[in-house]
């Protein structure tokens, strides 16, 4: 005996136990996979260095934020017109065990079929639209006069930092001054590559764009509180595509200030590390590293100048200190499998004199 | 044409059981192993391409599947070491590029081979050996790309697969960053894949243009047979294209030339825009002739007419044109003017019309109908649910400033997914749960089926469900580790165990065809009481398809025969 319900002129009729399961299971699979996407769950932010979009710190990042609410609102909506639609059907118009009649055939209806679709046009003309508005708002420039300048050139696996206001370059983290409520403070970007595509990506500041050879282009970043905000490369770019990460460290205008005026500088030359020294501009150190007020003018790698000002080397990778400076040079490949510095064969008194040197670089 | 040119329904079962016997008392003398094998190389009838093109999709499925699972197991937690970057680089691009190349693109044109001429009435194609040579073609440059595994690095060094993604964004293909010759396996080997499907195109066409059975307008041809025609003016607006750049690639790496050389002035933006010409439209052309398959699967199992047979045909036709102009939608992040931004965002959102028009329309066949949910219209139905949420997924990549953050997310890897396996895919296999009597006169196991398709949903929701919001939380695709402290293992590891019970929802299909092709139940001429020609003929079709050519009023032929009280041509 099939237990019935009447529910306004509809006869529902339960399906077997079997099949009641499963259809369970598939409800429950869709809904938590509809649920874990749109809701924005406790998970969404664990841990500090989650580089999550629905976390925003940033105008740019919250801008795309609202409006990936809209589109997810509008599809929730669709989905779940369309889903307990076929779901309904499938329940109600399950065969009926020993009833081989044809049902009535239905050839289609012009009415409905126009109505469903003047409908979607509609709502994606008002998405267009919406859309549309955002990217001429992102891409134009904010008004401020505050504004910073920094030239980022991807490399194969690595961060160029240039900032033409001040005439230096640095690697792989990105020092920015944090805006004030009455003072937004951009960042405008310039984005090139050296090598292959790249694309720039951290996601809490703004979406990704991307670095392409022969190509200049530009974003812009923000921040409003004073953190580090995580990035990587987005853009498939080789081996080490997956260890290509940035950090935006972003600083009170003090701090800024103050990181600025050491990066202008040029390299400390303390004589207690000269031996060091010597060995960083006779072995082939410097046909890639650029040290400045040293003769070492390379450009194919980091520039060194103030490196010990930084918390990482690898692009993000290893904390920057002695025992890992020492790891990365002796053995490039430990850390780094396919990286373009090369095994350079150094003993390991040089080693550690170079090492000894680096770590003077304040 | 008048009603009497109707063949009469007693005289077409006489034919095809005659047909039936023939085969049957064939069967008892079967000749040598070595010349059934040479039959089938050096055939030329649809049927059998069509199965042989199957074969070869359900080959590579095993390679593209087993690439996924490492893939899958690398990335169960952060900092894995399970493999090293260049082979997980490997593993992904050979996984795309087999699945897409190599797997849905032969699933379709195997489909095709084996139900266009069934469908019109037609005895074979327009061009049987134009036919063979797509499918050699198309099985030489799969054999091509994996010869890479061999001699990568030259004959005298090791193997080494391409690593360049499937996409192979210049300039990363230049001699320069791409050292060895395993990225010419990748150019060589999908280009003569690529002149096979251009065959095949040319060839579907004109049987569907020229061999349609008398009585047959292109008005009357059944929807699956529709989507074919569309289909493959696509690939002939898109492959050549691919073709071409990858000439140009060719002569970029060997002659030195310099058309995606950045160095030396070239474009890596060129070969952005030629290989999404020809990739989008590809998502397309792997999706139509699923579209075909549930537009057969679902009126049938539901016991109802199509709804809405002129606007299925007619958006799709609208997909095929739109289809062709959203390919920037993939290179949002390259910095387009605004102006293009938003008018491929505009086709792109536009897209959703037509496609939206055809899920309403399936859906509104179920409603009043009968529903047998047999193992066909169980994956029919999957790909209802699954391809919605790809679609809706799709909407919000669409929306350029939202992309800027999503795409190349994991995010992004969920979407297509959700679109190509859950929808494609998904209709496919419900195409072999359907058409798998017809081909081999064999019923497929109906309780091994079901099996099949429950570990697939689940799997498939378990492993691309989560990818979504990976992918949110900031996880970049094609990395080959990750850092900790992120978030990302858990998402990870949903991912990974739904991989696995996806592996076995495949094994069990394996089993089911195995099983059912040497002990399943005989399927009779027309084991699931469908409407269109192929089921009118014996299972397995003899040769020449059918005694007599039969005419045809109504998009049902079938219909009109069983139900000549009230057959479809009143109404249409």
């Amino acid at each position: 005996m099939i237990p019935r319900i009447h529910v306004i002129g509809l006869t529902l009729r339960f399906p077997s136990l079997g099949v009641t399961v499963r259809c369970a299971v598939a409800i429950a699979v869709i809904m938590v996979w509809s649920s874990l996407s749109l809701a924005q769950s406790p998970e969404f932010s664990q841990g500090n260095d989650a580089p999550d979009m629905f976390n925003p710190a940033g105008p740019n990042a919250e801008s795309i934020q609202e409006i990936f609410w809209v589109v997810i609102g509008i599809c929730a909506v669709i989905l779940g017109l369309v889903g307990t639609t076929l779901i309904w059907f499938i329940a109600k118009y399950r065969e009926r065990p020993g009833d081989n009649s044809e049902p009535p055939q239905i050839y289609g209806s012009r009415a409905i079929e126009l109505a469903w679709t003047l409908a979607p046009l509609l709502t994606v003309t008002l998405l267009a639209v919406l859309v549309i508005a955002t990217v001429i708002k992102l891409r134009a420039d904010p008004p401020s006069t505050a504004a910073h300048r920094v030239r980022v050139v991807g490399h194969q696996w690595w961060w160029e930092l240039n900032y033409p206001d001040h005439g230096f370059t640095t690697a792989n983290e990105l020092v920015i001054p944090v805006s004030e409520p009455d003072l937004a403070k951009p960042i405008y970007l310039q984005l090139e590559s050296a090598d292959v595509c790249h694309s720039f990506w951290v996601p809490r500041l703004a979406g990704k764009t991307d670095c392409i050879p022969g190509r200049t282009n530009s974003m812009w970043i923000q921040a409003g509180e004073p953190a580090t905000y995580f990035g990587r490369c987005a853009e498939y770019c080789g081996t080490q595509h997956a260890k290509m990460l940035i950090r935006v460290d972003c600083v009170s205008q003090a701090d800024f200030d103050k990181w600025v005026e050491n990066q202008k500088a040029d390299a400390v030359s303390d004589d207690s590390v000269a031996a060091g020294r010597d060995r960083f501009m006779e072995m082939a150190c410097m046909n890639c590293h650029a040290i400045r007020g040293t003769r070492a003018a390379g450009e194919f790698g980091p520039d060194l100048t103030h490196l010990m000002s930084r918390k990482t080397i690898c692009s993000g990778l290893a904390l920057n200190d002695r025992e890992n400076l020492t790891r990365w040079i002796s053995k490039p490949d430990d850390l780094k499998k396919g990286c373009r510095m090369p095994d350079m064969r150094l003993t390991e008194p040089d080693v550690k004199l170079i090492v000894d040197y680096l770590l003077s670089l304040k | 044409m008048t009603s009497s040119d109707i063949p009469e329904g007693s005289q077409a079962l006489d034919s095809h059981t005659v047909v039936g016997q023939t085969l049957a008392s064939s069967a008892a003398t079967r000749p040598p192993l070595v010349t059934q094998l040479h039959d089938w190389v050096t055939t030329v009838d649809h049927k059998r391409v069509g199965l042989l093109y199957l074969m070869m999709s359900l080959m590579f499925m095993v390679f593209g599947g087993i690439e996924a699972l490492i893939i899958r197991v690398q990335l169960w937690t952060a900092n894995n070491t399970l493999v090293e970057a260049e082979t997980f680089n490997q593993l992904f691009t050979m996984h795309g590029t087999t699945m897409i190349f190599f797997v849905v693109m032969p699933m379709i044109a195997g489909f095709a081979n084996f139900l266009v001429p069934l469908m019109i009435g037609a005895r074979d194609v327009a061009f049987p050996r134009l036919n063979a040579l797509g499918f050699w073609l198309s099985l030489m440059g799969g054999c091509t790309l994996y010869l890479s595994y061999f001699t990568g690095k030259g004959l005298l060094g090791g193997g080494s697969a391409p690593d360049v993604g499937w996409f192979a964004y210049a300039p990363l293909t230049s001699p320069a960053y791409s050292v060895g010759s395993s990225t010419d396996y990748w150019i060589v080997g999908t280009a003569i894949s690529g002149i096979g499907t251009i065959a095949f195109a040319v060839n579907t066409i004109a049987t569907i243009v020229t061999m349609r059975a008398p009585g047959m307008l292109i008005s009357k041809v059944p929807l699956f047979v529709w989507m074919m025609l569309i289909t493959s003016f696509m690939i002939l607006l898109a492959f050549p294209p691919l073709t071409a750049a990858q000439v140009m690639l060719l002569m970029d790496r060997h002659m030195g030339a310099h058309f995606f050389d950045t160095q030396a002035g070239g474009s890596a933006l060129l070969w952005q825009h030629l290989f999404w010409f020809f990739g989008h439209p590809e998502v397309y052309i792997l999706a139509l002739p699923a579209f075909g398959i549930i537009s057969e699967i679902v009126p049938v199992f539901s016991r109802k007419v199509i709804f809405g047979y002129a606007s299925v045909a007619m958006s799709s036709a609208a997909i095929g044109v739109i289809g062709s102009s959203v390919w920037a939608h993939h290179m949002f992040t390259v910095g387009m003017s605004d102006s293009l931004d938003a008018f491929f965002s505009a086709t792109s959102f536009l897209i959703a019309v037509p496609t939206g028009i055809k899920v309403l329309n399936w859906t509104a066949t179920l409603y009043g109908g009968q529903l047998r949910l047999r193992t066909p219209m169980l994956f029919a139905l999957g790909f209802l649910g699954m391809f919605l949420m790809g679609g809706l997924t799709g909407i919000m990549l669409a929306a350029v400033p939202v992309d800027w953050q999503i795409s190349d997310s994991y995010f992004l890897v969920g979407h297509f997914h959700y679109v190509l396996f859950g929808g494609s895919l998904f209709a496919l296999m419900g195409g072999v749960y359907y058409w798998f009597p017809k081909a081999t006169g064999r019923m497929l196991d109906d309780r091994l089926g079901k099996l099949n398709f429950w570990l697939q949903f689940i799997g498939f929701n378990l492993l691309f469900g989560p990818m979504h919001i990976s992918g949110i939380l900031g996880m970049p695709r094609r990395v080959y580790t990750y850092q900790p402290g992120q978030g990302w293992e858990i998402w990870n590891q949903i991912s990974t165990v739904g991989g696995f019970i996806m592996g076995l929802a495949f094994l069990t299909l394996f089993w089911n065809l195995a099983k059912s092709l040497r002990s399943g139940k005989p399927a009779g001429d027309d084991p699931w009481d469908a409407w269109t020609l192929e089921w009118m003929t014996s299972s397995p079709p003899a040769a020449y398809n059918f005694e007599e050519i039969p005419t045809v009023r109504s998009r049902r032929p079938l219909w009109d025969l069983k139900h000549p009280e009230d057959p479809d041509w009143k109404h249409e």
